[in-house]
């Protein structure tokens, strides 16, 4: 197991030299490029948008219903939704979920191409297939994803909001304070950062899994359900490392 | 000419491939037959490269494979033209994306140059009017014209077909061997064609190897395939009724000219 894991990292790190090449054709490039920002990225905005609204609904509803003392102020209940958002949503849980949607998509747009020998055809033209397919999908999640990463903070605070706004629980100006008091710009740069991170994980895993299935499209969907939870799981061992040494 | 000398290759410990050699001659269809899961694929994708074998030498026209570096081998490969047995095109290109890609990717063309050409490619494989298509749009006889289109584009000097009429009727078949044919004699290219089919070995099978069991257990042309003394390769060719009636047609007319020779 950990002989294979080992051995997995090695082939990895392998594919990673292929992948990381300078085009030799930029225009090429760019257009694919454009074509990837569009598909992994804009593409996402939707999902980004209701999710992070319901959940940053009900973290402000759970932190209302639980902070019930009176030696803590009522704002806190915005600052600790915010805090949350901010922190932890936004970056990891939402890249979680984008590990399911993007990385089963690159692995199995992939995996198809290797196992229709669509890889081997552009190899037989002498084309750098690693680097062709893979390069532009890391670069336009990578390039795209800290849109959704604001996108996804600024749309739970509104969903929090929509609670203070259609219930009782909270007074709309006591949220509003309390996502205002105590704010650290580098929280934001904090978030950011780790879904710059976690974003080249979920494609460039999904894109390993994808590149070296064997097989037919049975093996193709065992490739992408091995891709969402290969990455998930770096997503959080690197969440741990990036927050012991960003936030210390 | 494309020579194979004493290819070996093993997966996981199971040869695949025993010590087959063969020679490819150019300016003609050369054909490798032999039972599904002889090994066909696998020799035609050690001979290009795509798969190594353990053992054995390629060599294209008197060049080592083996010993090219990578500048020389991209240099080999966009003189290679390949046709994948399920046609492998490019997905989200259009019928003409596809053509192109090629050129686009490898060529100094322009972009005027590059239309030009694969236009004429296309019409050459008698493909028009199916430009903006996608490959799912198409049937499985137009994808394989499509597939020669891109194949041919970069004026190839070698061309390698992977059973190019299996999943096909009987006459798109024949349509496709010939213009398999008709493009390796106009062009002079050394075409390789991997198939299991008795008509396309009568029909266009001017230069014929067949590999049983990994094995190479014959090579010869489509006249003499029928004389042959192997009996796996006797086995192979008249494994249906009507070829085993073509045989004893054969072997009448045999008898007859032998005995027009000795009276
Ligand atoms: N990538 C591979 N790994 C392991 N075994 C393989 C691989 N490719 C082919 N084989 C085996 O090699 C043998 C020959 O296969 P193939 O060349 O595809 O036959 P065919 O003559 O039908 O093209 C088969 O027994 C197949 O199982
Ligand atoms: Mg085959």
């Amino acid at each position: 197991m950990i002989i294979g894991s080992i051995k997995s990292f090695g082939r990895y790190c392998v594919f990673m030299n292929h992948v990381f090449r300078v085009p030799e054709k930029w225009k090429e490039f760019f257009k694919q490029l454009i074509f990837e920002i569009n598909k992994l990225g804009v593409d996402s905005i939707p999902l980004v948008i209701i999710i992070s609204i319901f959940i940053g609904a009900v973290i402000c509803i759970q932190m209302t219903i639980n902070i019930v003392s009176p030696l803590i102020p009522s704002y806190s209940t915005g600052l600790a939704t915010r805090e949350i958002l901010l922190l932890e949503f936004s970056s990891t849980m939402m890249s979680l979920i984008l590990a399911g949607k993007v990385g089963s998509n690159i692995a199995s747009e992939i995996g198809t191409m290797r196992v229709t020998e669509q890889i081997d055809a552009m190899e037989i033209m002498g084309i750098n297939s690693a680097s062709f397919i893979v390069l532009p999908k890391i670069v336009g999640f990578v390039l795209f994803v800290p849109v959704l990463c604001v996108l996804s903070m600024f749309m739970g605070l509104i969903g929090g909001a929509l609670v203070a706004e259609f219930t009782s629980m909270l007074t709309m100006g006591n949220y509003i304070f309390g996502i205002q008091s105590f704010f650290n710009e580098w929280y934001v740069w904090y978030g950011i950062i780790k879904t710059l991170v976690f974003a080249f994980i979920i494609t460039s895993v999904a894109a390993y899994y994808g590149y070296y299935v064997k097989g037919g499209s049975l093996e193709v969907g065992q490739a992408s359900t091995k891709a969402v939870v290969s990455s998930s799981i770096l997503i959080l061992l690197a969440d741990v490392i990036l927050t012991k040494l960003l936030l210390q | 000419m494309i020579e194979a000398k004493n290819v070996s290759k093993w997966f996981d410990g199971v040869q695949v491939l025993h010590d087959i050699s063969a020679v490819f001659e150019t300016g003609k269809t050369n054909l490798i037959i032999g039972q599904s899961g002889s090994g066909k694929t696998v020799f035609m994708k050690c001979l290009i490269g795509l798969m190594t074998p353990e053992e054995g030498e390629i060599l294209y026209d008197g060049r080592k494979f083996r010993a090219l570096n990578s500048e020389q081998k991209r240099q080999l490969r966009s003189e290679i033209g390949m046709l994948f047995q399920g046609s492998a095109l490019f997905d989200n290109e259009t019928v003409l994306g596809n053509v192109m890609f090629p050129l686009k990717m490898l060529s100094k063309m322009s972009h005027e140059e590059q239309l030009e050409r694969a236009h004429f490619c296309i019409k050459r494989v008698g493909l028009e009017n199916a430009d903006n298509k996608f490959p799912s749009e198409i049937s499985g006889g137009m994808q394989k014209r499509v597939a020669i289109a891109r194949a041919i584009a970069l004026n190839p000097k070698y061309l390698f077909c992977d059973e190019p009429n299996s999943g096909l009727d009987p006459r798109t078949s024949i349509l496709i061997d010939n213009l398999l044919s008709d493009i390796t004699h106009e062009y002079g290219i050394t075409t390789i064609i991997n198939t299991h089919d008795m008509n396309s070995v009568l029909g266009i099978g001017e230069h014929i190897v067949f590999i049983n069991k990994g094995h190479c257990d014959w090579s010869g042309d489509d006249k003499t395939i029928f004389r042959s003394k192997s009996e796996s390769l006797n086995d192979f060719v008249f494994a249906s009724k009507l070829f085993r009636e073509v045989k004893l047609f054969l072997e009448r007319e045999y008898e007859a000219e032998e005995n027009s020779d000795n009276p």
